[in-house]
């Protein structure tokens, strides 16, 4: 009988699912082109499958209209043809980039609702989570998952509730979510998902060492982390913005049935119609929120 | 399947060892698993006559998939109301029944475990509620937390005593749940979870009063029943609303106890809906020295200052020690919105239709996984 299986994998072998910002709005109008961005990218991929033969990167581009799958380190075609001056992990990226950024193009043409100028984050982060949640089914022995995020553009207030549930899911499923932004304002949406879901925040200052900062501060799995100083949070804005006027508040009024934000004493909810300080004698439908 | 094989080695280990050990003196674990528990009852022959043990997960993921998919398809119709900010106060029954060892340990050990995870479960899906704990022995009922935010302090109070003897009283539990439930404000929903393991209970007057008043003053009774159906039980949750379910071992006992934890269906009725005024503090300075006002020393940096007044609290969801006020965070808020507009269930798709790959992709969208030839 032969022995129990051994472990194979070690505390520090790790999963990450890198969400790429494909924006065409924000890159091209970014001090560092889109080509370079990809350069420091792909030097920090092949890096982090350098590190430990069990690593596995996954990459999913975040589009302006839909997000796809891009790369699967793990996956058996990653391992084809190589054209000569560029390994295997380069080409099959930058070709199915390249289809996806064209896809999503077409993707925006047909849509008559008017150009959205934000890029699916909520859509890319669920993304991510459906292949980290099979992974973590695919059995008990499995890499230790986390999510980087490399945005710029700005926050789609309409993905507000989409995102807080992606990142509470990863925050029950103790998925890390790190996230470098490059855009010029912080991003609130990424500030709280690195700090609920405790994984590390970073606005690099200098754009031109970017491989440097990948490298040092997202490439360490998360065991190693514990003995790294990494950057911390400082100055996450939790602040809640009323549902009337968009500001940022910070004392409010909260409706008792639907949990709207105003900033001002209300007879009525604007959401949810119940009438305050009256029992309500019927079942208000409720009406499309933000 | 690769899981298949991993869990017959192991289970051929632990066999072996069983054996070589064997001494006599009482019945060894192993020796109970077989006598009390039949395990032979759970092994399945899969096609080629090889064992293999039952699959639970998948049992027990279809029978959610059932419930959730039968609850919604009420609530998706009419966007049904939920209570989010509740006020629930666990009546445990540590009466004489509760050290029975039909669950292992005992049915107390068992039940702390659970309600400890409920607790946290509770405060992590209602960051705004607030939960105490009242627990019955020797027909007196005894508070041994008030209502509080505070879950670290809720589990301290119960695993600090727990022993149990004497009867059990319904209706003292009730009297001096009322008296609490009655002085909180009128949006909340009051609600009561009851686990009783006892079959009787030794009451000073007439309970079907109690219940009246319970009606009247719209708390919700739930209880869980760790024995056998009781009458006084089902007559309690018909008449206040709430839920009666008898556990029948103890992963339905811990699958019954977490059904409470997301809010249930609000009855309008019940709660008045009020505009309350709440403050969004920001997070302090990292260097920042100051008094906090929960521990009365002085602490440096993190922390959270109140808006109205200052003062500095250590952590959220909290109310403020000085000027009353509600602290919260947005995300506490964004915490309750999966409540309020639930997922959709997804629709299933019959096998036919997968193998016909015309029709479907080949693979998930959301994980990348194959979808051709399910079933593993």
């Amino acid at each position: 009988m032969a022995s129990a299986p051994s472990k194979l994998y070690a505390d520090d072998v790790s999963l990450l699912v890198v969400l790429l910002d494909t924006n065409p709005f924000f890159w091209s109008s970014f001090s560092l082109p889109f080509s370079k961005f990809l350069s420091h990218v792909l030097s920090f991929l092949n890096s982090i499958l350098l590190l430990n033969q069990f690593n596995q990167v996954v990459v999913i581009a975040t589009g302006c209209n839909s997000c796809d799958y891009i790369y699967d380190s793990s996956s058996a075609t990653s391992t084809g043809a190589e054209s000569g001056r560029m390994p295997a992990l380069c080409s099959d990226l930058l070709r199915k980039l390249d289809e996806f950024v064209t896809r999503d193009q077409q993707l925006g043409e047909k849509d008559s609702l008017g150009p959205t100028t934000s890029s699916l984050l909520s859509g890319s982060l669920s993304m991510a989570l459906c292949y980290i949640q099979k992974v973590f089914r695919s059995g008990p022995l499995h890499p230790q998952p986390r999510i980087l995020c490399l945005q710029g553009s700005t926050d789609g207030p309409e993905q507000y509730v989409a995102i807080m549930n992606a990142i509470f899911s990863a925050q029950r499923s103790m998925v890390p979510i790190d996230s470098c932004f490059m855009g010029s304002n912080n991003s609130a949406f990424l500030q709280q998902a690195s700090y609920i879901t405790g994984g590390v925040y970073q606005k690099p200052q200098q754009l031109d060492g970017l491989f440097q900062y990948l490298s040092t501060v997202f490439a360490t799995d998360l065991h190693s982390r514990t003995f790294l100083r990494l950057p911390k949070s400082v100055g996450v804005d939790f602040r809640a913005s009323c549902f009337c006027h968009k500001r940022t508040i910070d004392m409010g009024y909260i409706c008792s049935v639907c949990l709207s934000i105003f900033c001002k004493h209300h007879k009525k909810c604007l959401t949810c119609g119940s009438v305050f300080g009256q029992p309500q004698t019927d079942v208000p439908s409720a009406s499309n929120v933000k | 399947m690769n899981n298949g094989d991993g869990k017959r080695w192991n289970g051929g280990g632990e066999e072996d060892e069983d054996e070589d050990e064997g001494s006599g003196g009482g019945p060894d674990g192993w020796q109970i698993t077989y006598a009390d528990e039949r395990s032979w009852e759970s092994l399945q022959e899969d096609e080629s006559g090889l064992l293999r043990p039952i699959d639970n997960k998948i049992l027990y993921h279809a029978q959610y998939r059932r419930r959730i998919r039968s609850l919604s398809s009420q609530a998706t119709a009419a966007r049904i109301q939920k209570g989010l900010i509740r006020y629930l106060f666990v009546i445990i029954d540590l009466s004489r029944a509760a050290s029975e060892t039909d669950f292992r340990p005992s049915r107390m050990v068992v039940v702390a475990k659970l309600v400890e995870a409920f607790i946290r479960e509770f405060f992590d899906q209602n960051p705004l509620s607030q939960l105490g704990l009242v627990s019955v022995k020797d027909g007196v009922a005894q508070c041994l937390t008030e209502l509080g935010g505070s879950p670290e302090s809720h589990v301290k109070a119960l695993m600090g005593k727990l022993e149990c003897s004497g009867e059990s009283s319904l209706q003292n539990a009730l009297d001096l749940v009322h008296g609490y439930l009655k002085q909180i404000p009128s949006y909340g929903h009051r609600e009561v979870l009851v686990l009783y393991s006892a079959l009787s209970t030794c009451d000073p007057g007439d309970i079907m009063e109690t219940i009246q008043k319970c009606k009247k003053s719209k708390i919700r009774c739930s209880v869980i029943g760790l024995s056998a159906e009781l009458f006084i039980c089902k007559h309690l949750c018909q008449e206040t609303g709430g839920l009666y379910s008898v556990a029948l071992d103890e992963p339905h006992l811990k699958e019954l106890i977490l059904e409470h934890a997301p809010p249930p269906p609000a009855i309008a009725e019940f709660a008045i809906s009020n505009l309350l005024k709440m403050g969004f503090p920001q997070r302090a300075a990292e260097s920042s020295i100051a008094i906090c006002s929960c521990h009365k020393e002085a602490k440096v940096g993190g922390g959270y200052t109140c808006p109205r007044c200052k003062a500095r609290v250590c952590e959220l969801p909290t109310e403020c020690r000085v000027c009353g006020l509600t602290l919260i965070s947005s995300p506490h808020l964004a915490r309750s919105y999966h409540h309020l507009f639930p997922v959709v269930p997804f629709d299933e798709v019959p096998l036919s239709f997968l193998n016909d790959a015309n029709r479907l992709p080949r693979s998930c969208f959301g994980c990348q996984q194959s979808l051709l030839n399910p079933g593993k």
